[in-house]
């Protein structure tokens, strides 16, 4: 029940905040101009919009994932309004996976006002859907849950500005891990490949993930494969959720 | 033997900052006890400690050393926040939450059920005179006001200790006197209250006892009325149509002229002051205000402040 005070005022404080209704706008105004994009080329006109929508859905997913998470407990520390919550007979792991799942509620709602902007698009501009795309949604959302957490363990010790930095690094090269992958086992520079096996293991390959080009171009949905990318993603999550409590529950509030 | 509802022994703070980890004691060795259903004021300069002393007795920091006892637990124990209130130093609530809001949010972490919490929050608004902005959002509120809610959700609990951090700081004369009053009413149901405060006027009308702390080190514990003592130092007395004839004849010299025509006078102790009222009314004078004058909290303080300086200044040389 606290656990879901803190999530629902979480939640509760996003939505009333503009900034994230000029992202919505953003990322709505990009699927819609997808179609114009999508004009300009030549060929494959419902692969293109079907392309840029889940790109924007991810894009702008990412940005209110990484730019809400790495301030969500930091800015709490710093406006001192955790000083009031965490006197009341509350644990701080119980704030922590609050404040994340009332982030992820609010991801949640955006990513689904997206859908809908994205699957009436496809209505309207007679690209047609395909039966992967929501599957593709729902791993982008699984990613988006994996880089939340990744961004509120690091909100948890540190400022936001250098939990923007770890958090989109750790993004991006999440997304660079099949080239990591390549490059540990090169076989001609072990320093260099002793690295990238170091980086492949310790980051979440979030590449996993992206299911964006079959679902594009309307490929049979392996559920299979569905399935362990959701585990995959869930374990992530709930191992960087465990290291951010540890680490935060021995920190001070000054 | 008194109930004690707070108790450090040894309670010690070190801060490390900075990349060279610099090392700042915050808190020497802290022995502080404080007893059920008193008022206890804590007071300083600031930096002293005294923000880090509640913030240690509240689990919102680690000690470094020493250990503290809160309601019979060890600081920091979950179940004994259920007792507990916390106004701290100039709040900020989340903006976005009206105060109707704010309240049910804060009720629920204390695990009170949605009828307790409504119960609780039509109380607590009219007493803290918010009724009228319950459905107003918190980041439209003036700093009285955004005090005026902390204040409530530190009492939402019906705690049995309640610690205040500068609580009127910043506060308007109707807004101290609110917090006077709700501190006042606590101590009449036997809540236990501790306030910090820079207001020492304040501290030394509704306190029981008083604990002074300097550079982290508590330096004093005791009663108010030993501290600002009952001997009375002066005492000032105003006289409303004092003739320059009857003025000599009292011979207190010429005092301090208001505009109104009034006349102060300060003679040294209450024998004279009664000598001299009579005199003055005989001599057809009429008399306005005795005002027998004591050593107060704040000049004791300021005293006591000096003396540390001057000793921590000599003991550097």
């Amino acid at each position: 029940m606290k656990v879901q005070a803190i999530a629902l005022t979480t939640f509760r404080e996003a939505v009333r905040d503009k900034i994230l209704y000029t992202l919505l706008f953003f990322a709505l105004a990009m699927i819609a101009a997808s179609a114009v994009i999508a004009d300009l080329t030549i060929g494959e006109y419902g692969k293109i919009i079907r392309d840029l929508g889940l790109a924007a859905i991810d894009l702008f997913g990412l940005m209110i994932a990484i730019f809400v998470g790495i301030g969500l407990v930091y800015k709490e520390i710093e406006r001192k309004t955790i000083y009031t919550i965490a006197s009341k007979p509350i644990a701080r792991w119980q704030f922590l996976l609050g404040k994340y799942l009332g982030l992820v509620m609010t991801l949640g709602a955006e990513v689904l006002v997206m859908t809908v902007g994205f699957l009436v698009q496809l209505q309207l501009t007679g690209a047609g859907t395909t039966g992967a795309l929501i599957p593709a949604i729902w791993l982008i959302f699984v990613e988006l849950l994996v880089v939340t957490a990744v961004a509120i363990l690091f909100s948890s010790f540190t400022t936001p500005m250098l939990s923007a930095l770890f958090t989109l690094g750790i993004t991006v090269v999440g997304r660079l891990t099949a080239q990591l992958k390549e490059l540990s086992e090169a076989g001609d520079a072990p320093g260099l490949e002793l690295v990238a096996s170091g980086i492949y293991r310790l980051v979440p390959d979030l590449a996993t993930f992206d299911i964006r080009t079959e679902a594009a171009y309307g490929r049979p949905v392996d559920w299979e494969y569905v399935g362990y990318a959701t585990g995959y993603g869930l374990l992530w999550t709930a191992v960087l959720l465990a290291i951010g409590t540890v680490v935060f529950q021995y920190r001070d509030f000054k | 033997m008194p109930d004690v509802v707070i108790r450090t022994k040894g309670l010690r703070k070190v801060y490390v900052s900075g990349f060279l980890r610099h090392k700042f004691v915050g808190l020497h060795g802290l022995d502080l006890e404080i007893f059920r259903g008193e008022i206890f004021g804590y007071i300083g300069p600031n930096g002293s400690g005294k923000t880090t002393t509640i913030k240690l007795l509240m689990g919102l920091n680690f000690p470094s050393g020493g250990e503290g006892e809160v309601l019979g637990k060890p600081i920091g124990d979950n179940a004994v926040r259920r007792h507990l209130g916390y106004l701290p130093e100039r709040p900020y609530f989340y903006d976005y939450l009206t105060a109707y809001e704010f309240l049910h949010f804060y009720g629920s972490l204390h695990g009170m059920t949605k009828g307790e919490r409504n119960r609780k929050i039509d109380e607590l608004l009219p007493l803290v005179h918010m009724e009228r902005a319950r459905d107003v959002q918190l980041r439209k509120f003036s700093k009285g006001m955004l005090q005026r809610v902390g204040l409530a959700q530190a009492l939402i609990n019906d705690p049995q200790l309640v610690v205040f951090d500068e609580p009127s700081s910043g506060l308007d004369p109707m807004g101290r006197m609110l917090i006077r009053d709700t501190i006042l009413r606590l101590r009449d149901q036997g809540t236990t209250v501790m306030l910090s405060s820079h207001i020492l006027s304040d501290v030394e009308s509704i306190c029981d006892r008083v604990g002074i702390i300097a550079g982290g080190k508590l330096q004093r514990v005791a009663a108010v009325s030993e501290l600002v003592g009952a001997d009375v130092e002066s005492v000032e007395i105003t006289l409303e149509g004092a003739t320059e004839a009857l003025l000599a004849e009292l011979g207190a010299g010429d005092g301090h002229l208001h505009a109104s025509g009034r006349r102060t006078l300060t003679v040294p102790d209450e024998d004279s002051a009664q000598h001299l009222v009579r005199k003055a009314l005989d001599g057809g004078a009429k008399l306005v205000s005795v005002v027998p004058r004591r050593e107060s909290l704040e000049s004791m303080f300021v005293d006591e402040m000096t003396a540390i300086d001057k000793s921590s200044r000599e003991a550097k040389r």
